[in-house]
């Protein structure tokens, strides 16, 4: 009972999936943006002298990282639009849950780039007469982001995996178009295999990459 | 100004509550299968036979680096294709999380068992230990230790995965709030208790580990 | 007169091309207690874990108890099967100069593991030998403690005690002392002097010159090809009578004998 793999079908229909790889593309480079920009922010926030601002920094970082993405996406598809005025489109619900999860997950990465630096470099720093927030820019960040580097691309290779889920809310990415060539063509096994195969090709590069800078990194440290 | 009303969510209470069960249950199963796999895995990627190294370092990578929701649809709708089976959503749903779980474990393990330092391994063998007394004697009990915190925090990644099988219409907590939404028309309500009961159960885990990990810190043991 | 319990022959290691040592030739008869010196990384302590087969050596033969160790195989080289090794070991006890005791194991723990993996003796039994060896080497009190409440002397005569649960035929000790504050050097040779005493066969890869002098029955001075200079104490090292073992010995002039 040796299966006949088809993927003739998959093949004819690749324009379907190939919207839906933009589609995923246009996602990811969305969230990645927001979601790394705004963690820097609640990084940021978490350190802050005021007390207000660093209380609900640490709220948001805790909330969104213990609840699951796929709550937070449909709660701002199916929740949100109840209570303001607004239409949520799928791709709108998909950049809310995915950017501000992603953001949480960043904070932590940043806070602990930031703490790992000596204390004596925001001395020295402050001893040539530098205000907080230059010897952020100036010296602290460069060397905090230069260690998190393989952290943050680790998160930005979840942020990629998780662009999947805003299928359920029927945005076109790759799952869901993958989905609708398996419907109209009842192969679901080659479809599935070849949207999984996809994302290996333009994911494992990125996490082999990786594992290179850690061991660069790991060298030179 | 919209008029929040909790009581229907609340007279349904059972529902989820029974959704919740289901969701226990899957993570429990993910979970043990997955520390299992793991371990396995782990095992066989530090092995020196190629054979066994090769391919489980393959499982670990393509887990690793695929969509655990393309994963699931692989399993629930194109592995029964295969196989010519029965596939139902829990069977899937174990399946996919148990190896892909365990792909995560594996690395962890990994990280682990060669993180303990030569000197471990060579006083074993100079007592006339074999590699499997080693590892499970001396290595991995030392090594498990250390991996405490990774472990806990990729469980709770796992808890929150299993979400995803509302897709293939497992009951679990996230479907049935679903379903709960479209029967009292209160999407609003239910997302946001189903949202808080998440975050209550997973910060609870995680005040737990934090704090099993400071006593596991505290007690002497555990350094050299 | 019985045989030696073990006997090198042209035994030989390299690294990556690298000659270790090579051409070692020794017997060890029951009672020895050999030193061996020679200059830093003259392969001394890679010798030593060729006996106990830790390294695996590349050239030559080992013989123990008048058995050969290893099998010959086509190339020349022997080759160790696993079971082998694990007996062997069984029969060489090592001493390592960074103790490695296993952490997650109390002191008696540590002591009593060999005998209860290895070889299978039940619990009970294990911790009664394993509280005998620590009376032997003075911490009997410190049973039920973990390495990481030890002082570096303590944890190293664990290490001894250790070994020698095991009933070792040798004992090999791989500069037991290097890595102890200087303080604490006394204690663990105070340990190994004792169990000299007590006529048991070893092998001692040691600096403190001035302890193998007063120890030993045999001292081996290794050179780049085999053994360079060997003798008695008295010979070696108060009548060197060749020049690398006397620039050597000049070197170490501190030590007093």
């Amino acid at each position: 009972m040796t299966y006949n793999w088809n993927f003739h079908d998959v093949f004819v229909n690749w324009w379907a999936l190939a919207i839906g790889v933009a589609g995923t593309l246009k996602l990811f480079v969305v969230c990645l943006v927001l979601g790394m920009s705004l963690g820097l922010v609640i990084a940021l926030g978490r350190r802050s002298q005021n007390r207000p601002v660093r209380w609900l920094s640490t709220l948001f970082v805790e909330f969104f990282r213990n609840t699951p993405v796929l709550v937070q996406i449909l709660w701002f598809y199916y929740a949100l639009p109840i209570l303001a005025p607004i239409e949520i489109s799928p791709f709108m619900a998909a950049i809310l849950g995915i950017s501000l999860n992603s953001a949480a997950y960043s904070a932590e990465i940043y806070r602990g780039g930031i703490q790992s630096i000596e204390p004596g470099q925001w001395e020295a720093a402050k001893a040539i007469g530098m205000s907080g927030l230059q010897a952020l820019r100036r010296i602290i960040l460069p060397q905090a982001i230069r260690r998190i580097i393989p952290a943050l691309t680790n998160r930005g290779v979840e942020i990629f995996k998780m662009s999947t889920l805003a299928s359920v809310v029927a945005y076109v990415e790759l799952l869901q178009q993958g989905k609708l060539v398996a419907s109209l063509n009842f192969n679901p096994l080659e479809v599935y295999t070849v949207v999984a195969a996809i994302f290996l090709i333009i994911l494992y590069p990125i996490v082999r990459l990786t594992y290179a800078v850690e061991r660069h990194l790991a060298r030179s440290d | 100004m919209y008029e929040w009303d909790f009581s229907p969510v609340l007279a349904q209470g059972g529902f989820l509550l029974a959704g919740f069960r289901n969701t226990l249950i899957l993570t429990a199963t993910a979970l043990s299968g997955g520390l299992v796999v793991g371990l396995l895995l782990a095992l066989a990627r530090l092995s020196h036979r190629r054979w066994l190294s090769m391919p489980a370092g393959v499982v670990i990578e393509v887990f690793r680096t695929t969509p655990p929701l393309v994963q699931l649809f692989w399993f629930y709708f194109g592995l029964p294709i295969v196989l010519a089976v029965e596939m139902t959503p829990f069977l899937a749903a174990a399946l996919t999380f148990t190896i892909q779980s365990g792909a995560f474990f594996a690395e962890i393990f990994r990280a682990g068992i060669v993180s303990i330092e030569k000197g471990q391994w060579e006083a074993a063998k100079a007592i006339g230990m074999s590699h499997s007394q080693c590892m499970r004697r001396i290595v991995l009990p030392q090594a498990v230790k250390r991996m405490f915190p990774s472990m806990m925090e990729r469980s709770i990644e796992l808890m929150k995965t299993t979400t995803l099988v509302a897709t293939v219409s497992y009951a679990d907590l996230l479907f049935q709030a679903n379903e709960l939404a479209q029967k009292t028309f209160r999407p609003l309500e239910v997302f946001t208790v189903v949202a808080l009961m998440y975050f209550v159960t997973i910060s609870f885990v995680s005040f737990l580990a934090a704090r099993l990990e400071r006593r596991f810190a505290r007690t002497g043991e555990f350094t050299t | 007169m019985a045989g030696p319990i073990l006997r090198l022959s042209g035994l030989g290691k390299s690294f990556d091309g690298n000659t270790v040592f090579s051409g070692v030739d020794l017997d060890v008869y029951p009672g020895d207690r050999i030193s061996i010196l020679g200059a830093s990384g003259s392969g001394k302590s890679t010798l030593l874990r060729c006996i106990n087969l830790l390294e695996i050596p590349d050239a030559g033969q080992m013989e123990i108890q008048g058995a050969t160790v290893g099998e010959p195989s086509r190339s020349g080289r022997a080759r160790y099967p696993e079971r082998q090794l694990r007996d062997l070991r069984q029969r060489v006890g090592m001493v390592f100069q960074h103790f490695n005791l296993f952490p997650h194991m109390t002191t008696a723990g540590n002591v009593a593991e060999g005998l209860t993996t290895v070889r299978g003796m039940p619990a009970g039994e294990a911790r009664q030998r394993a509280l005998t060896e620590l009376r032997r080497v003075g911490l009997e009190d410190k049973a039920d403690t973990y390495p990481s409440r030890l002082s570096g002397g303590q944890k190293q005569r664990v290490a001894i005690a250790r070994a020698l649960a095991m009933d070792p035929d040798i004992l090999l000790f791989d500069e037991p002392t290097s890595a102890l504050d200087p303080a604490l050097v006394g204690e663990v040779l105070g340990v190994i002097e004792q169990l000299a005493n007590e006529g048991r066969t070893m092998l001692l890869v040691t600096h403190e010159i001035g302890f193998a002098y007063h120890v030993s029955t045999r001292v081996v001075f290794l050179g780049e090809n085999g053994i360079y200079e060997t003798g008695t104490a008295e010979e070696v090292l108060k009548h060197p009578k060749r020049p690398l073992t006397q620039q050597f010995l000049a070197e170490h002039k501190r030590f007093q004998f």
